[in-house]
């Protein structure tokens, strides 16, 4: 694709680039050349400001000039070689998309042989594998830690990837899909449905009640039957749905805070949560390799 | 009649002494500002928790304050004072003068409330929101109208070289300003670039490259160009010389801007041409620092006895090393190492601690005895001991972030075997703890050195008193 909208731009390009390398060079040869007429005979201009300000007639030192004009070769080279001139692709043929190309090829070719012997094993006898859950380990902390953590905890939003509770499911299939395709979960802002602000408190409390937590019971009591609301994704019995990530809401872990008031914030603003997908980073069998790293976590 | 036949046979010199004040009280506020948040990359916990004390808060107000706030005001003082003398007349409509002073202060102030608050535009040394944006260009314009209409009515034929630097820094400037600040208001402080994506970025660029060329380099030449053969009592070694450097570097500096979106989205065309004009930009470059210290020859020995000769020269020196480190750093490959690291930041320093800091020292130093009519500073020690200070400082500094620049570029792209990365980011965080502590403390030498000035300067304008300067008869040209 071009990056010019009309063939008119890379030639004004090309002139005004040249145009003022050499205008620099021009200058530089017509003040090499002019002779100003010194006349006091003690080599300055002549010229006096503010009683006792003077310039002097002093060339310019030759390896300055001979310093700028090997910058000025330097840069013709370098246009003639590389691209710079509008749409001239340059001698070299070169491209930054070109050379990103060609190393990560380079680097993928040199470690195929690890990988494919880490390929064909599955991802429970890959999790034993020590040097694999090495490989695995610095993938991971130099692209998933910074949002699960170093330890994989994760922190608020961002899931703890070593208990046994799972958004998306736990499975070795399940934390490949999650990984290739990335997540998004959303729950809508679902005050309106639940009714007034106690409505929704008395569903918070009754949230609270399922998983054990402290609650007011009388509240609770009342909100349960509001909860058929909720039901549609968390289920009758708030336990979830894996197929399409709504959480466990009976197991103690809270991903955007514990509590009623957090409860209620997010009753009232819902929440968009995302996973990128990894599937243009990674090769497929580094996705393997993270995988059984992942799912070795909680699974010893 | 009296009073206007008199006021028009002396200089405006009251503004000159206002921004001169103003430059040392916004240096030292500005630097402070520097060493809490190099206090804050050791210990982050100074961050306090709160979001106006925040780095990310701070910082753009320390680059506000040193840049815009204290080399703001040394620039509009150092150059109300040389337009005046070398064009031996009074500074044209004295009460837009006035104005151009009360206007800056207002902007500062406006940034020093509203960055804390949170309020950017998110562009990096452009960050205050519209209506100040609108206020900085209408003090800029007047400031134009005040510069040049000066030099229209000079007494003197040509116009000295200094002016040049002062007159192609003011155009600059409003040009870079206007182009790159266009943006759609959605709010009284919020906005809307008026560009997208990269060439959102390339505008930026171009005004944040030409910020250090026109604003942090051509202003501050301008300075040099007056003052260096001022206190030297030499004459400016070679008018060719200025000539060709001149027309060189305000022409390749608006070009260089693209390298600092090297292997970017930028296209490829655009980065070579940034990464080729940042080269042959060396030259130009140069000509001003072989300018200003051969101005010295046959005068060499003044160093040891004068401190704030040795100012104007050594900052000079660190003027040549940086402009020397930025080519170098614009090189592709260079820049693939250099680039996200410290080493920019050192980079930066070195110009901003060595060249412009120094140079608005001694330029300071220079003018305010003689703004209180006073034969010199009141105390030559209290200056010997800031050079000190702030030489040492800014050695500290830079080669505590050569080292971790380097450093962290070399971490951040080692890889093992397998083809993972050798080192999590945080592990060159952590690296960089001791680097980051010797920052501080070369941050904060240099700050104590300011405040050596500040005493300096207030016993300096107390003991003396605001005198009025006759302008004194040109003299014939041979």
């Amino acid at each position: 694709m071009s990056d010019f909208v009309s063939g008119f731009w890379p030639v004004f390009i090309t002139v005004i680039s040249l145009g003022g390398i050499f205008g620099c060079v021009l200058v530089l040869w017509f003040a090499s050349n002019v002779k100003i007429n010194a006349t006091e005979g003690d080599n300055t201009s002549g010229h006096v400001w503010d009683e006792d300000l003077r310039e002097m007639n002093n060339p310019m030192p030759m390896w300055w000039v001979g310093l700028f004009i090997i910058t000025v070769i330097f840069g013709l080279s370098y246009l003639f070689l590389f691209p710079g001139l509008g749409t001239y692709a340059g001698k070299l043929g070169w491209s930054g998309v070109k050379q990103y190309e060609a190393e990560v090829t380079k680097t993928n070719e040199t470690i195929a042989p690890l990988y494919a012997k880490y390929a064909a094993m599955t991802v429970e006898d890959l999790s034993k594998n020590e040097d694999a859950r090495g490989i695995g380990q610095r993938l991971f902390l130099n692209n998933c830690a910074q949002c699960h953590g170093s330890d994989a905890r994760g922190s608020r939003g961002f899931p703890n990837l070593t208990d046994q509770d799972w958004l998306h499911g736990g499975s070795p299939e399940k934390i490949k899909e999650t990984l290739v395709n990335g997540r998004i979960g959303m729950m809508p802002p679902m005050a309106a449905a639940l009714g007034n602000d106690d409505d929704v408190k008395n569903v918070a409390n009754y949230v609270l009640s399922i998983s054990g937590s402290m609650h007011d019971s009388g509240r609770a009591g009342a909100g349960k039957a509001k909860f058929g609301v909720c039901a549609a994704c968390h289920g009758a019995d708030g336990k979830g749905n894996q197929a399409i990530g709504a959480p466990n809401l009976t197991d103690n872990v809270w991903l955007h805070g514990a509590g009623e008031s957090a409860i209620i914030k997010r009753i009232h603003e819902g929440k968009v949560n995302q996973m990128p997908a990894w599937q243009e980073k990674f090769t497929p069998e580094q996705i393997h390799v993270v995988t059984a790293y992942v799912w070795g976590l909680s699974n010893k | 009649m009296q009073l206007e036949h008199s006021q028009l046979s002396t200089y405006n010199d009251k503004v000159v002494r206002q921004f001169s004040i103003m430059a040392v009280v916004w240096g030292v506020v500005g630097m402070l500002m520097g060493v809490i948040i190099a206090a804050q990359l050791v210990w982050p916990e100074l961050n306090l928790g709160l979001p106006w004390t925040s780095f990310g808060r701070l910082r753009p107000l320390h680059t506000n304050a040193v840049i815009f706030a204290f080399g703001g005001c040394a620039l509009f003082a150092t150059s109300f004072y040389v337009v005046q003398r070398t064009c031996q007349t009074r500074l044209f409509a004295g009460k837009l003068a006035s104005f151009t002073f009360w206007g800056w202060q207002a902007v500062i102030v406006a940034a020093a409330i509203s960055l804390p608050l949170g309020y950017t535009q998110g562009k990096e040394y452009a960050e205050l929101e519209w209506p100040i944006d609108i206020l900085i260009a209408i003090v800029w314009i007047s400031y134009a109208i005040v510069f040049f209409g000066t030099i229209a009515q000079r007494k003197v034929k040509h116009i000295y070289v200094a002016n040049w630097f002062y007159g192609a820094f003011i155009l600059a400037v409003a040009l870079l300003h206007i182009v790159n600040s266009a943006a759609i208001p959605a709010g009284y402080m919020k906005s809307y670039s008026a560009y997208a994506g990269v060439q959102d970025a390339m505008v930026q660029w171009w005004y944040g490259h030409n910020a250090v060329g026109f604003f942090l380099t051509a202003g501050f030449l301008g300075m040099m160009y007056y003052f260096v053969p001022k206190q030297a009592e030499r004459p400016v070694y070679s008018y060719s010389l200025s000539i060709v450097h001149f027309w060189a570097l305000i022409f390749t500096y608006m070009w260089a801007g693209p390298h600092h979106l090297h292997y970017t989205a930028l296209p490829d065309w655009t980065q070579s041409l940034g990464m080729v004009f940042s080269l042959i930009l060396l030259a130009p470059s140069w000509g001003g620092m072989i300018n200003g210290i051969m101005t010295l020859s046959g005068a060499w020995h003044k160093l040891r006895t004068d401190p704030i000769l040795r100012f104007l020269i050594v900052s000079l020196s660190f003027y040549g090393m940086s402009t020397f480190e930025g080519p170098m750093m614009a090189i592709k490959t260079v820049n693939a190492l250099s680039h996200y690291t410290d080493w920019t930041v050192g980079h930066v320093h070195s110009g901003a601690l060595g060249w412009v800091g120094l140079i608005s020292m001694g330029s300071l130093y220079y003018m305010i005895p003689r703004l209180f009519g006073q034969k010199q500073m009141f105390s030559i020690k209290a200056i010997e001991l800031h050079f000190w200070l702030a030489t040492i400082g800014i050695v500290l500094y830079i080669s505590a972030l050569w080292i971790s620049g380097v450093m962290e570029g070399l971490m951040w792209r080692a890889m093992n075997a397998d083809g993972t990365l050798a080192y999590t980011f945080v592990e060159s965080v952590k690296a960089k703890f001791p680097y980051y502590f010797t920052r501080l403390l070369g941050g904060a030498l240099y700050l104590s050195g300011m405040l050596v000035m500040t005493w300096n300067v207030y016993k300096t304008a107390i003991n003396g008193k605001a005198t009025v300067v006759q302008i004194p008869q040109v003299v014939a040209h041979a």
